[in-house]
């Protein structure tokens, strides 16, 4: 089964395109990120001509400006109310729809399974400008329903949640689905013949066996909901709620294309770098102490 | 006798379907699951049809008359740029996910069949790439096509999405699983050379697996906004999703403009609706043929 051909130079050649694209697209672009943020321009005399724009080496400063940001960490904090409510939402209920469409006495499963996909093959612009304008008080039918502005300052967040839960449901839903395909139906009819109940299958024996994959899922999510930039960008023009740097990611556009601070935002870049790796390897950590923990007992 | 009794007893499961009072929970769970994911689709659909007036006037699902009319506006929107939006993503996401595929293919045969020196290293780096946030390389990478002069030009928008890490991962699923390796032995030993045992014999085996992969980037770069949206400034070059964008932002005080935006999402839904409804089979986030892999 190991692979056991030697090709000499043969591999190497092959691999070629995707190493050269790596180091043009993945390590210069962060080489340069992280060299700009240990950077700033100094401005010498009256900043005219040639030579009076220096570029300097500041250490850490872009950092300590860029973590003592009061507006940077309001950010932070919009994303982590918004990030839960999103992960825990989103991968519940991809987890629900997944185990139902495992259920055996299930009706109208694939129509189920290709509309609750769909939202996939949607542009996370189109989604968040159909939502936008179904939340507009002139236009929408939940207007009447709630009795409640779905772009006030107190419920955008939530109107907002629910663009990325629409549109991140399926796919979980199918990846969790997939690996529950996988078990042999063996393993329930034994559960069934213990007497156990469906929903004892499903949390006793499914769940457990899909731990992995809800780990893996809940990472990938981890690390789009921390650059969640999309969904806010397009209920902005919709909705005077939204700053420009209501996310981190959102700031660090601002910082970069419209004040034009480089070195602010590539420092504030890395930040966010940083915050989604350690989210997810401490999660991981976290999940894989507590599995010990359970194997042990 | 285990066997017989297990055949017997998943007979009787699919015999008496609607015995255990169970099956309508999961069926009505599911249908509000669709409900939910299928509402906005359909009202776009629907509101793509009402004239400005008939928009704030007529109920949510009720057909409008003035479809015609909103595609004609759509399709003369400042002299038919969002045709040429059309185009373009088609040209991003279609050149686009064709040389990430082979990219991805070659790679991933590679990474799972030859035994090599910084193999797993090299398949460590190339991983490690899918937990990089976009953001920390779209802004470096449009400072760098910058200075080559290449910012603003369908090359910033194709190139940075050829390599993608998840394609190469499930490439070399993929191939472990549908390669045998005595098949490329055989080949080798009847005197064919390197390259031609990947264009004969292993990437035709990899084909369907293929499909799945350049499915999904052809998604993922027709979906994306971010990176066109920082390195292009001429629209004429835009794809879908920023085009849409600047028109929200043009027309989002202007409730005359409401029609055209709601036409051009409705438009813009098609194709990628069409393809995804057509390739059903070949939607798959596991490309291991049932093994479980972690």
């Amino acid at each position: 089964m190991r692979p056991r051909r030697r090709g000499g130079l043969a591999p190497y050649v092959f691999l070629a395109p995707a190493m050269t694209l790596f180091a043009l697209f993945m390590v210069v672009p962060i080489g340069y990120t992280v060299y700009l943020s240990l950077h700033r321009t100094k401005v010498s005399g009256l900043g005219l001509g040639k030579g009076a724009r220096k570029e300097v080496f500041v250490g850490l400063d872009n950092y300590a400006v860029s973590v003592g940001d009061g507006e940077l960490w309001a950010g932070w904090l919009r994303v982590l109310g918004y990030g839960v409510l999103v992960l825990v939402v989103m991968l519940g209920l991809a987890l629900l729809f997944a185990l139902m469409l495992d259920t055996a006495r299930v009706r109208l499963a694939r129509f189920a399974r290709i509309a609750i996909f769909l939202p996939f093959a949607v542009p996370g612009v189109a989604a968040g400008l159909m939502w936008g304008f179904l939340y507009l008080p002139s236009l929408s039918p939940f207007h009447e329903l709630f009795g409640a502005d779905l772009l006030s300052r107190t419920t955008v967040v939530y109107s907002m949640a629910n663009i990325a839960v629409w549109g991140g449901t399926g796919f979980n839903m199918l990846v969790l689905y997939t690996n529950l395909r996988a078990v042999p139906q063996s393993l329930y009819e034994a559960a069934r013949i213990d007497g156990a109940s469906e929903l004892q299958i499903a949390l006793r024996v499914k769940i457990p066996i899909l731990m992995p994959a809800i780990i893996l899922t809940t990472v990938f999510s981890v690390i789009a909901t921390v650059q969640v930039f999309t969904e806010p960008s397009t209920l902005r023009p919709l909705s005077n709620t939204i700053s420009s740097t209501w996310s981190p990611l959102m700031k660090v556009y601002r910082d970069a294309f419209v004040t034009g601070d480089l070195y602010s935002a590539a420092a504030t870049a890395i930040v966010i770098a940083g915050v989604s790796l350690v989210l997810s390897f401490g999660f991981l950590r976290l999940v894989r102490d507590r599995a010990f923990g359970e194997a042990g007992a | 006798m285990a066997t017989s009794t297990l055949a017997s007893a998943s007979r009787r499961r699919a015999a008496a379907p609607a015995r255990r009072p169970l099956g309508l929970v999961p069926t009505g769970v599911l249908l509000l699951g669709a409900i939910y994911c299928l509402f906005p689709v359909s009202w776009v659909v629907v509101a793509a049809t009402k004239t400005p007036g008939e928009l704030f006037s007529t109920g949510t699902f009720a057909l409008g008359t003035g479809l015609f009319d909103n595609l004609a506006d759509l399709a003369a929107y400042r002299d038919g740029v969002f045709g040429l939006w059309m185009l373009n993503t088609l040209l991003y996401a279609g050149g686009g996910a064709l040389l990430s595929t082979a990219v991805s293919a070659v790679s991933g045969y590679t990474l799972a069949k030859y035994r090599f020196a910084g193999r797993d290293l090299i398949f460590n780096l190339l991983i490690g790439g899918i937990l990089v946030p976009a953001v920390v390389l779209a802004i470096p990478q449009y400072l760098l096509f910058s200075k080559i002069g290449l910012a603003d030009t369908y090359w910033s928008v194709l190139l940075p999405q050829i390599l993608h890490p998840y394609s190469i991962y499930l490439a070399r699923v993929y191939a472990t699983a549908a390669i045998p390796d005595s098949l490329l032995e055989a080949a080798r030993i009847d005197g064919a050379s390197h390259l031609t045992v990947l264009r004969r014999v292993a990437l035709p085996l990899m084909a369907p697996g293929m499909v799945t992969i350049f499915l999904f980037q052809f998604v993922a770069i027709w979906n994306n906004f971010l990176l066109p949206f920082i390195m292009l400034g001429d629209d004429t070059k835009f794809p879908l999703t920023v085009g849409l964008f600047t028109m929200l932002n043009a027309g989002a005080n202007n409730p005359s403009l409401y029609n055209l935006i709601l036409a051009g999402t409705f438009v813009a839904l098609i194709p990628l609706v069409a393809l995804f409804l057509t390739m059903q089979r070949f939607w798959r986030t596991d490309l291991s043929s049932g093994a479980v892999k972690a």
